[in-house]
């Protein structure tokens, strides 16, 4: 049971739902930078939420299935064919021993998530099969696919069901301008009100430095009230970071767990499917929202994925 | 005492601040709210990270609601007085000082105005409290060096400095607990790893120890790397208050 990596794409790496409980010692958290289109997938597939999967950035991965297998691509639209032969992204797909996955280019969004029913045969480390490639942890040897790579997948225990309807109008769109819902803090007492209000109604973009770390914006420059440095503290998925510049760095899964720079605002968890999928030259917004509407919105989002695996399942 | 402070860090955790200031007194108030969280039993807690003056509590909005959440922790904050803290644990981490293994050693001397042995010296003295982990896996942010051998940063830094690398940034000492980039400067290595993915405790290190080096040769270096490869290399410790006695 295994897959060859024809070509790697730009960047291929293993993923799952990410590493916790290791934070403490300076473990970044890692995992699927759009969290959702990676369960997705999984529910697709007819796997566990949390199952690893393969997270394909940009230019996707060529890939060959060297027995029968069953997939779900999700997330971004990075033109996925079957033996050169389009295939559906939101959907389960059979594929044969011998076919190969290819992607013909970007439509929409940055990064695709591939599941394959069973899981991928890759060894937890620290509890979790993500790849942290700074330092070599996890996923496949630590490091991202590269021409030739076998993986091992795990045998389903059994085929999902009713194959035929497992489907879902993709979840990404592209958009001239994004939105994203932000909750104000930790640091949001560093800046003056006017740098709130900039950041706020100002319109930025994002510039060609974005990795699985973080994504750097560029716009109107928001105002402390003195620096943007602080005594190093705790850093959350979707942290908006502003350093002395003014210019925001929303970080990501493979962030560093501590950091010195003031942070204005956390985007929301129920936007890490937009966040994730951002790319150099994108446009975005922040809209402020309270806690407790953010931590509504995460809670209808999973239990959206609850209906969506009693819908496919029953 | 400054005012505990509940700073909001997006929809799924909430920094714990208790100052803002570096200091052993805030860190030990931070190490005790962390143990009394955790003996708690407090459900939906997902994972907590100490810093120098907070502590970031991760939390499951799913299991508990933020308004809960806090008043929990508030209420853990009128009875931190009376939290038991175990003594703090001292590391004993073995360093083969100067030579290959710490080229800038002569250097962080000279400037010093010092001897290598004294630096040596001072610098194998204190035990170091590990404020907190952070920057890489493993990383300590180590307080309470001496300020007679604080050396800048290295003009350039280095592409690829190896793993167990032992240095100053500053006012700052540490070890470099995977292969990284990196600018301090390097006075010696030590065999020990801080990171190792095999063992059931994959990190050494934890914030609230303290970290103590002591001097060794190639000979003893490369004993205990053998046995660190081998995997049977147990990190001498011991407990701060039994030393003091």
């Amino acid at each position: 049971m295994s897959i060859t990596v024809l070509h790697p794409g730009m960047l291929t790496t293993v993923q799952d739902q990410g590493r916790t409980g290791y934070q403490q010692f300076g473990v970044p958290v890692s995992g699927a930078v759009d969290p959702r289109s990676a369960a997705v997938a999984n529910i697709l597939a007819g796997n566990e939420e949390g199952e690893a999967i393969l997270e394909c950035t940009i230019m996707g991965p060529q890939l060959r299935f060297d027995q029968p297998a069953v997939i779900a691509v999700t997330g971004a639209d990075l033109g996925p064919t079957l033996d050169g032969v389009p295939m559906d992204n939101y959907r389960a797909v059979q594929v044969g021993a011998g076919q190969v996955l290819r992607f013909t280019g970007p439509k929409s969004g940055c990064r695709a998530f591939i599941a394959v029913a069973g899981g991928l045969d890759i060894p937890q480390v620290m509890g979790s099969r993500s790849t942290y490639m700074k330092a070599g942890i996890g996923g496949f040897h630590g490091r991202k696919l590269e021409k030739e790579d076998v993986l091992g997948l795990r045998a389903p225990e059994k085929g999902p069901k009713s194959l035929a309807t497992r489907a879902i109008a993709p979840e990404f769109r592209a958009r001239t301008e994004y939105t994203l819902r932000v909750v104000p803090g930790p640091q949001d007492d560093a800046f003056t009100s006017a740098g709130m209000e900039t950041f706020l109604t100002g319109v930025y973009s994002v510039t060609a430095e974005f990795d699985r770390m973080g994504c750097r914006l560029e716009g109107p420059e928001i105002a402390h009230e003195s620096s943007g440095d602080i005594i190093s503290d705790g850093i959350a998925f979707g942290a908006i970071q502003v350093p002395s510049s003014g210019q925001p760095i929303v970080m990501l899964s493979d962030r560093q767990t501590t950091g010195g720079y003031t942070k204005i605002a956390n985007v929301i968890s129920a936007d890490f499917r937009i966040l994730g999928q951002l790319k150099s030259g994108d446009k975005v917004r922040f809209e402020k929202i309270s806690l407790s509407a953010a931590q509504e919105a995460l809670l209808a989002q999973r239990a959206s994925l609850r209906l969506l695996r009693h819908v496919l399942d029953n | 005492m400054d005012e505990v402070r509940f700073l909001n860090a997006g929809d799924t955790a909430v920094t714990v601040e208790f100052g803002n200031e570096i200091s052993v007194a805030i860190n030990s108030r931070i190490r005790a709210f962390n143990i009394a969280l955790l003996e708690s039993g407090i459900s939906g807690i997902v994972e907590t990270v100490p810093t120098y003056r907070s502590l970031m509590v991760h939390y499951d909005p799913g299991v508990i609601r933020y308004a809960a959440l806090e008043q929990k922790l508030k209420g853990l904050l009128g009875g931190l007085d009376k939290v038991r803290i175990p003594p703090s644990e001292v590391l004993e981490i073995p360093v083969l000082y100067g030579g290959e293994e710490g080229p800038d050693l002569p250097f962080v001397a000279e400037q010093g105005g010092r001897s290598v042995d004294e630096v040596i010296a001072i610098h194998s003295a204190p035990e170091y409290l590990i404020y907190m982990l952070g920057f890489t896996p493993g990383f300590t942010y180590l307080g309470g060096m001496d300020d007679t051998i604080a050396t800048p940063r290295l003009k350039t830094p280095r592409v690829k400095i190896p793993a167990g690398s032992v240095g100053i940034a500053g006012a700052q000492t540490g070890v470099y607990p995977i292969d990284s980039p990196g600018g301090w400067q390097l006075i010696g290595r030590t065999p020990v790893r801080m990171y190792a993915p095999e063992r059931e405790k994959p990190i050494l290190p934890e914030a609230g120890q303290y970290m103590k080096f002591y001097p060794i040769d190639r000979a003893e270096y490369d004993r205990i790397a053998e046995q660190e490869a081998a995997g049977t290399y147990v990190c001498k410790r011991h407990s701060r208050e039994e030393r003091a006695e």
